[in-house]
């Protein structure tokens, strides 16, 4: 038996894996490009290594030249501490080479199109041009097989479009001028029919541009967490730089002497390297996993927002409801029976192909057995939907059938105020229990109300208990009434609800959140969304959305998947949390490294010394190795969790910090006892020191 | 150790648990500007202070204004403090006919008094007037400690407040703190002092015939006074040279047990003022459990090492074990009235508090006790710390904690809803910097130039430890000593001078300029995601930063000077 994988499953999974030679290969030889002071500078703990490795390997060629002893010993601390170097090279070489794997597969969506210009919307002939020449404002035509030359908005026609080269997703989409699907990307490709289009961005600029860059992480810009971390990190450093430079003196007065080899193997093994080495890979490794989470964020501070989002702002259609309501129910006026509401009900939703219209004729066939009807030799006359009426029906047999919005049926048929009434509190308690009533009337008589329900989707509830858990306050968003809204806000579970919603009471209970303090994140499609989606810490535009959504916005979701907030915020704690457990791990890795070198530093004036030797290590020369290799080669080892991120459990705030307190912290100060002593059985054993 | 020892140590603690919030309480009202129990006293006094400097208590001062107020104010003070002492000789009150006092030794004591250290390169009753004593150190001590918990409330504002300008008034604070908190608990223990036997008086030293039939002359003063607020304001400086260990300075072990209580009671209250103003005593608790555990924890090494004495000596046969008749352990440079309990404790305590007063001598301790001090001393005067800049240097160690750590619950930093972003992670590591630049760097050039190197009256570690505790002491404000070196001498007055003002101010601008920044910031109400800063895991973990960002800064000093000392007292060979 095989498994069939849907196409975009697989074209996302062809997406390396971090051990892939054709990342790894490039890698390596990025990690000595990147050798480079200029670009060094950037990571200041790495630079510093880079300057004192710098330092001894000219002290190194001295002692060649001048012919001095001990040179084994010395060779080998400079390798390792050029390694130490290489390792946070590599590893940040390996985190951008997914990205720009990435890049490269987007590169050739962009391959060189020509486009059909037009000279105005209505002209018919066209003048054909480059993709690159075009400038914002001209009107293209794109027929059938032609690639999208660049972004754009439909002014005429509907089309098909396989948006796969951006999206992954191969199933096409309707893009149709008007309303919120009206976006086309460049490099998109129309599959039927024609559209017309404006052109909106700028050659250089267009949405793949943009995706192409920031897969690669050409303007990845340090987020200020990470600032605030390479500050501290740096503040380490130097105090450092005084424990150890301080040491010549200390030894002077002891009547000793100190290398210089020694004292920049216990600098370098202090300082935090190992998060230093790491610290921008964990950041691009971040933004990686939204990208194959096919989100695409605008920078990585949106990132990093993710991860403190206090408010989640849901639409209820969609994320918390299944898309379309359905019929559970026939609630009949006292005088008429269930089936009779049901059989004029059915026949009124006959032609009506929406899923709640359906969803009637399923049910009447189900509770009453009332079968379909040919609808030919009827000779009926069906009355669509409007939003203008708010009603639909049909006329046949002489009987006409209305269904619709409650307050709209009962002004279509005159109804006598007892029977409005009777309708009325029917409908009341249907809103009550989070349904919609649609009443149906025939021949001006009031028949009924059917109960139209929201659907909530299964395991919802779970996941916004999970979100309690995280401390993550849901707030659904409607444009139900408020008795509608907080029926379903009950049984989806969310911790708050706005009903009746207007894009200005969204942007309004937005700012409300922030001016306590906290940070909201939400997703949005249509052009209202807008001014939300940028007023939100994190504003995910769904990528059907329009263009005016999809630049408010921070983040895109090429899959227009509005539940996905909550991984988001997910990959964003995720982020921050590797960040902390690696800084952790490093500085309590310190503790073991001290046991290793002062003792050996030492020892030859102060043999008492050897009572702070507790790993027992054999000589000096191997404990210093030793430490300096484990130095090194922790870098390496903890690359895939850089990587990979520490993962998130949504168990509150104390549980998660004992749990990493517990690895990363005590882990922190125990591995590298263990580690440094195997090395230096390992040396010793090969002879090395 | 004796379990009459450990009692007292008991006792002690259970008292300054039970001031906290009564003291702390107080002490939030008067910053408040609320009415309390001395207001019909002392609001027309505090008025008439605010009507003659042309203050308005209403107006609150930024970050900036607030920093420049108290460094004008230091100036000031230090500039009144080098010239009474360079000018006492044509001044009144100088029944001892002392003369002038030398360049270098009044810029390091005016320095020391300026900044609440109390380092005294000197012997007070040989060397000073009645008037320097009353109006320039007694004064100092006073508006020294002052300053320090003025900054201390200040810092703590910038937590409580959201999204505001201003962190108080200097001058307010300074005035409040001293004339309802500080004055008053002086006058009132001052009393207490003179009925158990201190001096205050403005006599001429007596000349007297001793037993033996020889002549000694008997130093004595104002010294109650002095006493009290060099207790309760952990200025340290002692009226005699001798300091707490001397008779007059500390009669009996009432008066010994009440200035330990002093000594840590402004420094615990402030715990909870800080829990108080930021709505959530609970957050106060938990600082206060950081530096009680440390506290404890010091104490209960060097309570040990004292008494384990020096194997060395119960080596050559001698009994040096506790009995009813003899404290055991190590005696050297101890009390005999206070024992290895109380000296032990005293020890630790003046240390954590950046006291620096001593009723035993710490340089005669075993090296792992003279170690507690040291280290101490050396993790920034945090426990409980001076009066004030305890608590604001703890807050920094929790703001570095939070921010390292914080990380780790999948937020951005925030420290009781404050935001702990790249500005205050950068003025926290400036003013944790200046620590170990100034310790270590005065050291490493002190142990290699022929001035420094004559300092120490010790060779090997122990010399090195002299000199290390000289300039952690300064560094740290504490103003101990490890007594054997010599440090009246142009290049100790002068060194120990700088790195007092580098522990003090340059430690205290970056602390303010967070107030400031934290004070402008929003508040983010605390969900189940936010890391609990009031819980048993914060306090491990802030002690854990604590330790190893400390350890790990001293621990090549440490490991040349008592650690080596230790194993080489353990192996037979005494420095």
């Amino acid at each position: 038996m095989t498994i069939e994988i849907p196409a975009h499953m697989r074209k996302r999974m062809a997406v390396t894996t971090m051990t892939d030679p054709k990342i790894l290969g490039p890698a390596a030889l990025d990690a000595f490009k990147k050798l480079d002071p200029r670009v060094m500078i950037r990571n200041p703990v790495m630079f510093t290594v880079e300057v004192v490795a710098t330092l001894t390997t000219i002290l190194f060629v001295r002692d060649i030249v001048v012919g001095n002893g001990g040179l084994g010993f010395a060779l080998q601390i400079n390798i390792w501490l050029w390694f130490t170097v290489l390792f946070a090279n590599f590893a940040e070489a390996v985190a951008e080479g997914r990205g720009k794997a990435q890049a490269a597969t987007l590169r050739r969506a962009k391959t060189e199109t020509v486009a059909k210009r037009l000279a105005d919307v209505s002209a018919t002939k066209w003048t054909e041009v480059p993709a690159p020449q075009l400038r914002k404002g001209d009107i293209v035509l794109v027929q059938t097989g032609d690639l999208i030359p660049s972004d754009g908005e439909v002014v005429e026609g509907v089309a098909s479009v396989n948006e796969a080269a951006i999206t992954g997703e191969s199933a096409p989409v309707i893009r149709e001028s008007g309303g919120d699907r009206s976006a086309v990307t460049g490099g998109t490709q129309v599959i039927s029919d024609w559209i017309k289009v404006r052109i909106t961005a700028e050659p250089g600029s267009t949405f793949l541009d943009r995706m192409i860059s920031l897969v690669e992480g050409a303007e990845r810009q340090k987020t200020p967490n990470e600032i605030a971390l390479n500050i501290l990190l740096a503040g380490m450093t130097i105090i450092f730089v005084f424990s150890v430079a301080s040491i010549p003196s200390f030894a002077t007065y002891a009547g000793g002497t100190m290398g210089v080899l020694v004292l920049v193997a216990l600098f370098v093994t202090l300082i935090p390297t190992t998060i230093g080495a790491l610290l921008s890979a964990i950041g691009i490794a971040g933004m990686d996993r939204l990208v194959r989470f096919n989100v695409l964020a605008m920078s990585g501070r949106a990132v990093e927002a993710a991860g403190d989002v206090d408010t989640l702002l849901l639409d209820k259609t969609g994320t918390i409801t299944l898309g379309n309501r359905q019929a559970t129910e026939f609630l009949p006026v006292a005088g008429v029976t269930e089936r009779d509401l049901a059989d004029a009900s059915q026949l009124s939703s006959l032609a009506d192909e929406t899923p709640e219209g359906r969803s009637i004729v399923v049910l009447a066939k189900d509770k009453y057995g009332i079968r379909g009807r040919e609808m030919a030799p009827l000779h009926a006359k069906f009355i669509p939907f409007s939003a203008h009426t708010r009603i639909s029906g049909i006329d046949v047999d002489g009987a006409s059938i209305r269904k619709g919005a409650v307050d709209a049926v009962i002004a279509d048929v005159r109804a006598l105020p007892q029977a409005a009434r009777e309708i009325e509190a029917i409908a009341e308690k249907i809103a009550k229990a989070g349904g919609t009533p649609l009443a149906v009337a025939k021949d001006g008589k009031l028949l009924g109300v059917i109960h139209l329900k929201d659907i909530v989707k299964g395991g919802i509830r779970d996941r916004f208990a999970t979100l309690r858990r995280m401390g993550i306050r849901t707030v659904m968003i409607t444009g139900d009434n408020p008795l509608t809204a907080a029926a379903i806000a009950a049984e989806a579970g969310v911790d708050d609800f706005l009903a009746q919603a207007t894009p200005e009471t969204k942007l309004k209970l937005i700012r409300d959140e922030q001016a306590q303090g906290k940070l909201v994140a939400m997703c949005g499609d249509g052009t209202n969304d807008a001014p939300a989606l940028a007023q939100a810490d994190v504003g995910v535009a769904m990528n059907t959305g329009t263009m005016a959504a999809r630049e408010a916005g921070n983040m895109v979701d090429l899959d227009s998947d509005p539940a996905k907030l909550i991984e988001i915020v997910e990959i964003g704690k995720q982020l921050l949390m590797t960040r902390g457990a690696l800084t952790t791990f490093s500085i309590a890795n310190d503790v073991a490294k001290y046991f290793a070198i002062i003792p050996a530093m030492f020892l030859a004036f102060y043999p008492q010394l050897q009572a702070l030797n507790v790993m027992q290590l054999k000589t000096p020369q191997s404990a210093i190795l030793s430490a300096i290799i484990f130095n090194a080669l922790v870098i390496i080892a903890l690359i895939p969790l850089a990587l990979r991120g520490v993962r998130y459990r949504p168990l509150g705030a104390s549980a998660v910090l004992l749990r990493n307190l517990f690895v990363y912290g005590l882990g922190g100060v125990i591995v590298p006892f263990v580690g440094i002593k195997l090395i230096d059985v390992l040396v010793t054993a090969i002879g090395l020191a | 150790m004796t379990f009459n020892g450990w009692f007292q140590i008991a006792l002690y603690c259970v008292v300054i648990v039970l001031l906290v919030k009564p003291l702390g309480g107080y002490m939030t009202r008067v910053f408040a500007g609320e009415r309390t129990i001395l207001s019909p006293a002392l609001r027309p006094v505090e008025r008439l202070f605010y009507r003659l400097s042309g203050v308005d208590e209403r107006k609150d001062q930024n970050w900036v204004t607030y920093a420049v107020a108290m460094l004008l104010f230091s100036l000031v003070g230090f500039l009144t403090l080098y010239a009474l002492q360079r000018f006492q000789a044509l001044l009144p009150f100088n029944p001892a006919g002392q003369s002038a006092v030398e360049e270098g030794l009044a810029f390091n004591t005016a320095m020391s008094f300026d900044t609440n250290t109390n380092w005294q390169s000197y012997v007070p009753e040989t060397t000073l007037s009645y008037l320097v004593q009353m109006a320039g150190l007694t004064v100092h001590n006073f508006v020294s400690a002052a300053t320090g918990i003025a900054l201390a409330v200040a810092l703590i504002r910038g937590f409580a407040r959201r999204s505001a300008k201003g962190i108080g008034n200097f001058w307010v604070d300074l005035t409040r703190c001293t004339l309802y908190i500080l004055l008053p608990l002086s006058i009132v223990v001052g009393l207490f002092f003179v009925w158990q036997g201190m001096p205050q008086n403005l006599s001429a030293y007596t000349e007297v015939t001793t037993l033996e039939g020889g002549k000694q002359v008997i130093a004595q003063g104002p010294v109650a006074s002095q006493e009290v607020i060099k207790m309760l304001g952990t200025n340290g400086g002692g009226f005699f040279n001798a300091n707490s260990a001397h008779p007059f300075e500390n009669p009996n072990a009432i008066t010994n047990f009440v200035q330990m209580v002093l000594l840590l009671s402004i420094g615990a209250a402030l715990t909870n003022v800080f829990g108080r103003m930021v709505g959530d005593q609970r957050q106060g608790w938990a600082v206060f459990a950081v530096m009680g555990i440390l506290m404890l924890g010091g104490t209960a090494i060097a309570y040990w090492a004292e008494a384990a004495g020096n194997p060395q000596i119960a080596k050559l046969g001698v009994d040096t074990d506790a009995s009813a008749l003899q404290a055991g352990g190590n005696m050297e440079g101890k009390e005999i009235r206070f024992g290895i309990a109380n000296s032990a404790l005293f020890a630790t305590v003046t240390t954590d508090a950046s006291c620096g007063a001593v009723n035993s001598m710490h340089d005669s301790y075993t090296p792992l006790g003279g170690l507690v001090p040291l280290f101490n001393i050396q993790l920034g005067e945090i426990i409980f710390g001076g009066v004030g800049s305890g608590l604001y240097g703890m807050l920094l160690f929790a703001i570095i904690s939070v921010f390292v750590a914080g990380l780790m619950v999948g937020r951005t930093p925030e420290y009781l809803g404050k935001k702990i972003e790249a500005k205050e992670v950068k003025m926290a590591m400036l003013a944790i910097l200046i620590l170990p630049l100034s310790i270590l760097g005065f050291t490493a050039l002190a142990t290699v130039v022929d001035a420094g190197l004559a300092g120490p009256a010790n060779q090997g570690p122990h010399g090195f430890s002299e000199i290390l505790y000289a300039y952690t002491s300064g560094t740290g404000n504490n103003g101990s000593a490890f007594a054997g070196i010599s440090a009246n001498t142009l290049f100790y007055n002068t060194t120990i001078g700088f790195a007092m003002f580098i522990g003090r101010f340059l430690m205290i601008v970056p602390m303010v300029a967070i107030a400031g920044s934290l004070a402008a910031k929003k508040i983010v109400p605390a969900s189940a995601g936010t890391f609990p800063t009031d819980g048993p895991l914060f306090v491990g973990l802030v002690i854990g930063v604590i330790l190893i960002v400390g350890g790990l800064t001293f621990f090549p000093a440490l490991a040349l000077g008592p650690l080596v000392e230790h194993f080489a007292m353990t192996a037979g060979t005494l420095f």
